[in-house]
């Protein structure tokens, strides 16, 4: 852990030029009945005029807590935030006068239009005259939000809500700007756009930006990263600096005629000396611990080619944080791997949904084969929930055909669900019941019972290691074990095919990683499961996926064919994002019609 | 100077936001507007305390011309509904199939019993299940007899009743119309759910949806926040209140005897005393669904049962009388009445008046004292 650049004491000099000093920082939170909760744990930093400092960590990292803190919103417990020359709470009106913020949820009235929320903020911030249209005109321009003055907050997409947040935020030209995780939940090209504008106010005002993220690919586009861990400074520094030591530690791994993507996947996953395993573009890229020589890895995997990769914030910042907290390794791998059946276990004929007259779900088809991960992904208001819940039997449908693993869902719904696992978007299980009576009710919902229901109960303490919190209600389980209790509940019956709605939004990175490890692992062993995301990078794990917009299929293949799409002369290697973006903005022809069967072998003319 | 504009500014900009908040959701429209028509309707037409059009059977084994005319008299009036039975056997067998809820009966020497001046006993029987129902009974037929009795009296004809009779007159109410009580109550029900239901709601609503981070982010002062929170909710709760005095007036016929000003005066105190419990509620809740359960529990009830509204206070139990006396709703039903039926009658209004004053000032700041511009306490 000797590479990132550790914290060095600010000499005079800067600490006179920075606009928002962070000293000895601490807060807890106490509450009666929990133990109390160190959130910053002795931070401290400096933000600069002109620069974008971003503050990166996983939840419950503390980076709320800080830009709260920051903007007088909490008061520290002890140490203390200087904005502008001016204590947070000594002078917290006078520093709200001179600092815009955009707190998580954009802080939008919904029931106002985009120009009465404006003028919302500009009459609370006294922003007038000719100031005021002025401002308005530029915020309007720049953020192409013009042509929806009279549009009510509510029924702006997410990406629009954003950037209105954002206007409301920059009315009185504040000199610091704080940005609590702008970006969570918002579409690649939204988020490649409120960046933009970020750069342009920085390069043109001269302001100074405070910006939490737990997107690390963002990290990379500040000036300067501090890595917030379990409330502590981990690290702080430009980004290039924790990338540089790096280097000939990141490695690319193609398939071999013996091994797939996902052995090799869950193979590294599983070794001391690989620090970071994910599936990118169609390869696996594995950091690796420090001096460990490349060549072991043919050691294990046999005759393998690997390429060296340009190493990422991502990559850095999964090094530095301890191991321990973070690793997941896969229990039992079957080592010989089923191979895709044809067998299909879902299939979906002309599928459509109306609402009223409103179409959501417009003639689909597709096919899921036994065993596969099959990933349905697209926009807000695309569809693709709609869809999700056909295929679970909780929504029927207007027309078309649906089977699912074998029975037709028009007419046997209930035996096509006891076939199938379904874990929900939000925590759907009992808070006040404990970990082992949520098992137990959800285990005897599906029919267990006995001595085979003991058994499965024993397997999901051990498999997902929740034997330590048997007892504990499941309300209260930390972070990402309320996660890993609602998968457990799902697969609990041993279902065929497992469907996952959006399992991993509003989760860290670390929960995020050892959740991919956990589905390939089930899909290794044969379980099919269909997943819906907005994280376009985990695409990469999906054998096949669907991409949806307005109730149409965009896209719809193997992670390569997608990603084909985009190809042009200037992306020759695009990403997922890269591809989303191409086929939202419609800059690549997609087939008019859906296609039953994938497109050809990720060759496309 | 500039810091008076910018408080004028800020202070626009809040109460603008609000106006049109509540003018944009359809929920708060309707728990201003359709809400007080639906409790107004629904009590004014349907609970009254009054009995109309009592079914009552009618044995008549007299049939002279004095039971005919004394026949008549129950025929007239707008509480009975006569059933004319030939036999007892036959009224009975009405009372108990529920077809009738009661039995007058004449005997067959009514007649020559009264005008010997003798005693002349009317049988009355009623059906008792519901208690209060044949006590009223028992009374319109005592009245329609006595108003019969010195209706003959004055004709100079014999009635065989005691030399001693109560006349009674009733006042302010004259014609003893259950609604005439309950509507000018409701209206307080109707201001008391508006006043603290309402803003209970929307400052949990700020929090749900994230706006009061935002909010408190700006240099908006915290007298810009109480004013900005009360000022809409006034004007929407005395136009829910205006009209409830117009549907009163017009739709159900309830004198109105006060003078409009003090209406207004009175009210307003009782609304700002009910807003200012409402905020005060709201501080220490930033959830919708609690805050409609918690202002049902700690308004809505005891404006219900605490306030006399429907239940007599004085007949009630010592503890229970104590406690009515900080419930706002309590001075200002009697208020209410007062204006309704008697008319401005100072005494009775200026006491109640400053209590409700009182309390307007103490919840108005502690609801001020609790508004924080920090996420926590």
């Amino acid at each position: 852990m000797s590479s990132p650049p550790q914290i060095t004491p600010q000499p005079a000099e800067t600490q006179a030029k920075g606009i928002l000093l962070v000293r000895e920082l601490c807060k807890s939170f106490s509450d009666k009945n929990k133990p109390e909760v160190k959130a910053l744990d002795s931070v401290s930093f400096v933000v600069h005029r002109g620069c974008i400092t971003g503050l990166v960590g996983a939840d419950g990292a503390g980076k709320t807590t800080l830009i709260r803190i920051s903007a007088g919103l909490l008061v520290p417990t002890s140490g203390s935030v200087t904005v502008l020359g001016r204590d947070s709470i000594a002078d917290t009106l006078e520093i709200q006068s001179r600092v815009g913020y955009m707190p998580q949820k954009f802080g939008l009235y919904q029931d106002l239009t985009v120009a009465e929320n404006m003028t919302l903020y500009a009459d609370l911030q006294g922003v007038a005259g000719t100031e005021r249209t002025e401002k308005f005109t530029r915020l309007l321009q720049m953020t192409s939000l013009g042509a929806y003055t009279g549009r009510r907050a509510g029924a702006l997409s997410g990406g629009m809500k954003q950037k209105l947040g954002l206007a409301c935020a920059l009315i009185k030209s504040p000199e610091i700007l704080l940005l609590d995780e702008p970006t969570v939940g918002v579409d690649p090209v939204s988020r490649r756009e409120l960046w933009k504008i970020v750069n342009e106010l920085v390069e043109r005002d001269g302001i100074g930006v405070l910006v939490s993220t737990a997107y690390l690919d963002e990290a990379e586009k500040c000036d300067q990263v501090v890595v917030l861990h379990e409330g502590k400074v981990l690290a702080e520094g430009t980004a290039d600096a924790f990338i540089k030591p790096m280097a000939g530690r990141t490695l690319l791994l193609d398939a071999s005629p013996d091994r797939n993507l996902r052995t090799i996947y869950t193979h590294l996953s599983g070794r001391a000396d690989v620090v970071d395993v994910t599936i990118r573009s169609g390869k696996v890229r594995t950091v690796l611990a420090e001096k460990v020589d490349a060549t072991t890895l043919t050691d294990t995997l046999g005759p393998i080619t690997t390429h060296q990769a340009q190493p990422t914030f991502e990559d850095a910042f999964m090094a530095l944080i301890p191991r321990s907290d973070h690793q997941h390794r896969p229990s039992s791998v079957g080592s010989t791997h089923p191979g895709h059946d044809q067998d299909e276990i879902v299939r979906a004929d002309n599928l459509q949904k109306l609402f009223g007259t409103f179409e959501a779900v417009k003639k689909l088809t597709f096919t899921v084969r036994r065993g596969e991960i099959f990933g349905l992904l697209g926009p807000n208001g695309a569809g693709k929930s709609t869809t999700f819940r056909i295929l679970c039997g909780l929504l029927p449908a207007s027309g078309g055909e649906i089977s699912v693993a074998g029975h037709d869902l028009r007419r046997s719904r209930a035996r096509a669900r006891s076939r199938l696992g379904y874990m929900a978007q939000q925590f759907s299980l009992y808070g006040q019941l404990t970990t082992r009576e949520n098992l137990g009710f959800f285990g005897k919902a599906y029919g267990l019972s006995g001595k085979r229901l003991k058994t499965r109960i024993e397997w999901a303490f051990a498999e997902f290691s929740l034997a330590k919190w048997a007892d504990t209600p499941a309300g209260a389980l930390p972070g990402g074990n309320k996660q890993r209790l609602a998968m457990a509940v799902a697969l609990l019956h041993e279902p065929d095919i497992l469907f996952l709605d959006e399992p991993t939004s509003g989760v860290d990175p670390f929960a995020r990683r050892e959740f991919w490890l956990r589905i390939n692992t089930f899909a290794e062993q044969g379980t099919t499961v269909v997943v819906t995301t907005h994280f376009m990078e985990e695409a990469e794990y999906c054998d096949r996926m669907l991409i949806m917009s307005q109730g149409d299929t965009l896209a719809f293949g193997t992670p390569t064919e997608i990603r084909e799409l985009a190809k042009t002369a200037d992306t020759p290697h695009p990403t997922m994002d890269d591809a989303f973006i191409a086929l939202a903005e419609g800059t690549v022809i997609t087939p008019q019609s859906a296609p039953a069967t994938p497109m050809g072998e990720g060759k496309r003319p | 100077m500039k810091g008076k504009l910018l408080f004028l500014m800020r202070l626009r900009g809040i109460l603008q936001k609000e106006t049109l908040q509540i003018l944009r959701d359809p929920s708060s429209i309707a728990l201003a507007i359709v809400m007080p028509m639906v409790l107004l309707f629904l009590f004014g037409y349907g609970v009254t305390l009054d009995a109309d059009h009592i079914p009552t059977a009618l044995v008549d084994d007299d049939g002279s011309s004095v039971a005919r005319e004394l026949i008549a008299r129950f025929d007239l009036s707008p509480n009975f509904e006569l059933l004319p039975t030939r036999t007892m056997a036959e009224a009975e067998e009405l009372i108990r199939n529920r077809t009738a809820h009661a039995i007058i009966r004449l005997q067959s020497d009514f007649s020559a019993q009264m005008l010997s001046g003798q005693e002349a006993p009317v049988q009355l029987i009623v059906n008792g299940i519901d208690a209060n129902r044949a006590r009223l009974i028992q009374g319109y037929v005592r009245t329609a007899l006595g108003n019969w009795s010195s209706m003959r009296l004055a004709r100079g004809e014999t009635a065989g009743l005691p030399a001693v009779m109560v006349s009674p007159r009733v006042w302010f109410n004259e014609s003893t119309e259950s609604r005439n009580f309950i509507i000018p109550g409701l209206i307080t029900l109707i201001m008391t759910l508006i006043g603290i239901l309402l803003t209970a709601l929307v400052v949990a609503r700020e929090w749900e949806r994230g706006t009061m981070e935002a909010l408190l982010v700006t240099p908006l002062r915290r007298i810009e926040i109480l004013i900005g929170k009360i000022f809409p909710y006034y004007i929407l709760g005395m136009l829910g209140m205006g009209m409830s005095v117009l549907v009163a007036i017009l739709v159900f016929q309830v004198p109105f005897r006060g003078s409009v000003p003090a209406l207004l005066l009175f009210s307003s105190l009782f609304m700002l005393a009910s807003l200012g419990f409402g905020l005060l509620l709201s501080a220490a809740i930033r959830i919708q669904f609690v805050a409609a359960q918690v202002s049902i529990v700690a308004g809505f009830l005891p404006a219900f049962f605490l306030s006399g509204l429907i239940f007599d206070l004085e007949s009630t139990p010592l503890p229970i009388q104590v406690i009515s006396h900080i419930v706002p709703a309590r001075y200002f039903v009697d208020i209410s009445h007062t204006l309704f039926m008697a008319g401005d009658v100072w005494p009775v209004l200026v006491p109640g008046g400053l209590v409700l004053a009182a309390m307007a000032i103490i919840f108005l700041r502690l609801a001020y004292g609790n508004i924080t511009k920090r996420l926590e306490k």
